[in-house]
């Protein structure tokens, strides 16, 4: 009686499998809508980093249905899956999500290296182009080479010349670098590895001495990393951290004795997650960000009063993270996104919507000036952007932040990027790429 | 009733020795493979394919190999995923490194460069057992990853360490479209598992099972520990590093050191144990449950209104845990166990005694 009972149960949860299975076919969507995939994680080790940025991201989408009604009519609509930062859990979700909406996937942006790295093999064949705001692959620059592959804004190569550029600034004159020793401290995964050929070529152009240490993913250990480097004795520490590794890292040096104020992490490690965590140990930390904190900019006002106030609730449970770093860099992905749908339609059609095609056109045609910022609402938020079908980034400003105890105080201007070694670099990696997969360079 | 053996005599030696010795089993696999070959490719969309039939059946061959190792052989491994790296990493230096040569011999030789390298990590085995196996193996894990992100000529000096599959061409025809990469996996998978199900079957297999159930036994009645043993090392790690190069050839088509960690090696544990410790078929099932629920759980919670999509994503996690629970707790020897017993059942129904 009772191995009766529990395989009535078996065949019950084998229904509600089931059941799940066919009740999730896809919903009838209405024409006149643009759809935009949201490969987001929640979960997991990195969460601090999904939940921010793509907060960011759909608030302002919210923002533009409820304010503008969409982009000159057309509304923006989104549906999320769960990627948990994996990259076998993204091409599922890429490829469940490519087809939605009535134009299919407008642009994709992963923020992930790893899933960007596995997709961006797809994007040609889908034409969907892959936006890697800020993140891997830096090579896709070169968009002769990466048709489909954005890594607008700036890329870990840029920030990697601009870092060092601070670091003359702060010794006093680039030629002052002869003879320093920097570390590397990097995540063990492809996105920390990215930037240990541009460190090599400028160790060279420069004369100091840089180590790369390896930290293994997730990074929650750091003991045997940060002995080392005190046995090096470096003049700057760089943190390419990402999650976990970066309160670790800060808590890890304090124990080791190496100063706070030279230690310099890239944008991925400095969020108010990145610190808050790290407590004191974080005071006078320095992090390069292509955008502030801070929740002043009209943009984020017109959020709160259009997609937080009277009742409605926005895509983040915690309000406090609004003007955060990972919600502002969410922010600036819509703000892109939607320039891109925008400048599309300026050529396509207005009113229409685009496909994954004329949307690659949006983006590589993007002209986002002072007087466009200013009328997003976004003066200071990010630097002037354009892009070209030849130039796949568009910028690579970056400002540097010092974390005060409380909150990040910006301490540079824009620092604009070495694009003689960068450039190069880019062309010479795609075209590496372009042979090993076969691809033809297409005529700029 | 419909599942009887009755009046199904044996009257040749190869009828006694078939694979399947019930009529209806065999029908039934003849069906499930008319499905997977016929069918399938020409009802199925991109994204069953590509989301969720390859890694189903990349997932099945590296359980499939683990499973020999650890199932057949009684060797606890968590070096999977590093023998599935050392798979992909040799494929694609083949295919890079050797001008003109079969991607499907790129393959095999990613699979016997897995098989030495499993070897050579296999060897402690004859002096350790049980959980210091595994920690031993553990060793393989690390070891692996560590060298594939520390030397960048395997990687061929990819500036984050990421390889990128080249395009599969196979006497001149190129398997670029999800639906021909499937029918490749398919193939090489339903060969590998008919291989592997014989082996389990000769003496080979018996071998390996005799050593599991008692190493001293097998050697008092004359096997050579220290060949079985390494033997099973080889073919489950050959098993997986083809895994391995399907992973990165027909699923992902660029891959890390990274997407092999020690996780993807307790999630290939995790399968064998829910599908069957020591069966082909509970690779398959183990490989299914691991593989599809959490997409199907993701796609199911989606349809409850109302929730804040942060606490579905987690919410998935706690059903799928509680499910594996259960259905560990209703059988703890797996879903392919729970399938012998629903087989008896059948046999009995509809007049159990």
């Amino acid at each position: 009686m009772i191995r009766r009972s529990s395989l009535n149960l078996r065949g019950a949860a084998l229904c509600a499998a089931l059941g799940a299975m066919i009740g999730a076919a896809a919903p009838v969507s209405a024409q006149n809508e643009q759809f935009i995939p949201m490969l987001s994680y929640r979960v997991g080790p990195y969460a601090a980093g999904g939940t921010g940025f793509h907060g960011g991201f759909i608030d302002y989408l919210d923002m533009i249905n409820k304010r503008d009604g969409g982009v000159n009519g057309v509304k923006l609509t989104w549906e999320e899956c769960e990627t948990e930062y994996k990259n076998d859990r993204g091409l599922e979700c890429y490829e469940r999500l490519k087809k939605k909406g009535p134009t299919g996937a407008t642009m994709v942006d992963p923020l992930s290296t790893g899933i960007t790295y596995a997709i961006s093999d797809r994007a040609p064949t889908d034409k969907i182009p892959v936006v890697s705001l800020a993140h891997g692959r830096s090579d896709a620059a070169d968009g002769r080479v990466f048709e489909y592959v954005f890594p607008l804004i700036t890329s870990y190569w840029s920030q990697s010349t601009a870092k060092i550029k601070f670091i003359g600034q702060r010794e006093g004159g680039m030629d002052k670098l002869k003879g320093k020793k920097i570390v590397n401290l990097y995540h063990g995964s492809a996105y920390g590895k990215e930037t240990i050929p541009v460190l090599d070529v400028q160790a060279k152009k420069y004369g100091f001495v840089v180590t790369h240490i390896e930290v293994p993913h997730p990074g929650n250990e750091q003991q045997s990393q940060w002995l080392q480097i005190r046995q090096i004795k470096p003049d700057w520490v760089i943190l390419r951290g990402w999650g976990v590794m970066n309160p670790t890292a800060l808590r890890t040096a304090q124990r080791v004795g190496y100063p706070a104020n030279k230690i310099l992490g890239v944008w991925w490690s400095g969020a108010e997650e990145d610190v808050l965590p790290a407590g004191d140990a974080a005071k006078s930390y320095i992090a390069a960000s292509f955008h502030p904190s801070g929740a002043e900019f009209p943009v984020i006002k017109d959020i709160m009063k259009h997609v937080y106030s009277g009742g409605h609730k926005g895509n983040m449970d915690d309000s406090k993270r609004i003007g955060q770093q990972y919600y502002n860099r969410g922010l600036i992905q819509g703000i892109l996104a939607v320039e891109g749908i925008r400048t599309a339609q300026e050529k396509f059609g207005k009113g229409k919507p685009i496909t994954g095609e004329q949307m690659k056109w949006g983006l590589e045609n993007l002209n986002i000036d002072e007087k466009r910022l200013k009328q997003i609402g976004a003066s200071g938020l990010m630097s002037p952007l354009r892009s070209s079908c030849k130039d796949h980034e568009g910028g690579g400003a970056v400002k540097f932040m010092q974390w005060d105890g409380a909150k990040w105080a910006v301490i540079t201007d824009w620092i604009q990027p070495d694009q003689s070694i960068v450039r190069p670099m880019v062309e010479e990696a795609a075209a590496k790429y372009a042979k090993e997969k076969g691809v033809t360079p297409r005529k700029c | 009733m419909f599942y009887r053996e009755a009046g199904q005599f044996k009257t040749t030696y190869p009828a006694d020795q078939q694979i399947l010795p019930i009529r209806q089993d065999r029908y039934a696999l003849g069906a499930i493979l008319v499905l997977a070959f016929l069918i399938i490719p020409f009802a199925a969309s991109d994204y069953w394919f590509t989301a969720i039939l390859i890694p189903f059946l990349i997932f099945a061959l590296a359980a499939l190999g683990l499973n020999i190792l650890t199932g057949y052989t009684g060797q606890l491994s968590l070096g999977t995923a590093g023998f599935m790296a050392v798979g992909a990493f040799a494929a694609f230096n083949f295919v890079l490194r050797v001008p003109g040569i079969p991607v499907l011999v790129a393959f095999v030789l990613a699979g016997l460069t897995a098989a030495l390298v499993g070897l050579a990590f296999g060897l402690p085995s004859l002096r350790i057992k049980g959980f210091y196996l595994a920690v031993a193996t553990l060793a393989a894990q690390f070891f692996i990853e560590w060298v594939l992100i520390k030397f960048g000529w395997f990687s061929n000096y990819n500036s984050s360490g990421v390889i990128t599959a080249q395009p599969i061409v196979i006497l001149g025809y190129e398997f670029n479209t999800p639906r021909s990469k499937y029918l490749l996996t398919l193939c090489i998978v339903a060969l590998l598992a008919l291989a592997a199900k014989n082996m389990v079957r000769s003496g080979t297999g018996r071998a390996w099972m005799a050593v599991r159930d008692m190493d001293i036994a097998a050697e008092v009645i004359g096997i050579r520990i220290f060949r079985v043993k390494l033997l099973a090392f080889a073919v489950s790690s050959f098993y997986c590093g083809v895994a391995g190069a399907l992973w990165a050839y027909a699923h992902l088509g660029s891959v890390e050191p990274a997407a092999f960690t020690l996780e993807r090696s307790f999630q290939i544990l995790f399968m064998i144990i829910i599908g069957g410790v020591g069966s082909i078929l509970g690779s398959f099932l183990g490989a299914a449950f691991i593989v599809l629920l959490p997409i199907l759980l993701d796609r199911g919670v989606h349809l409850i209104p109302g929730i804040p999509r942060d606490l579905l994503s987690n919410l998935e996690f706690i059903i799928f845990g509680g499910l594996i629970i259960f259905f560990l707790a209703v059988e703890p020897h797996g879903l392919a166990r729970l399938w012998q017993i629903g087989k008896e059942k059948l046999r009995l129904w509809p007049f159990p005694h």
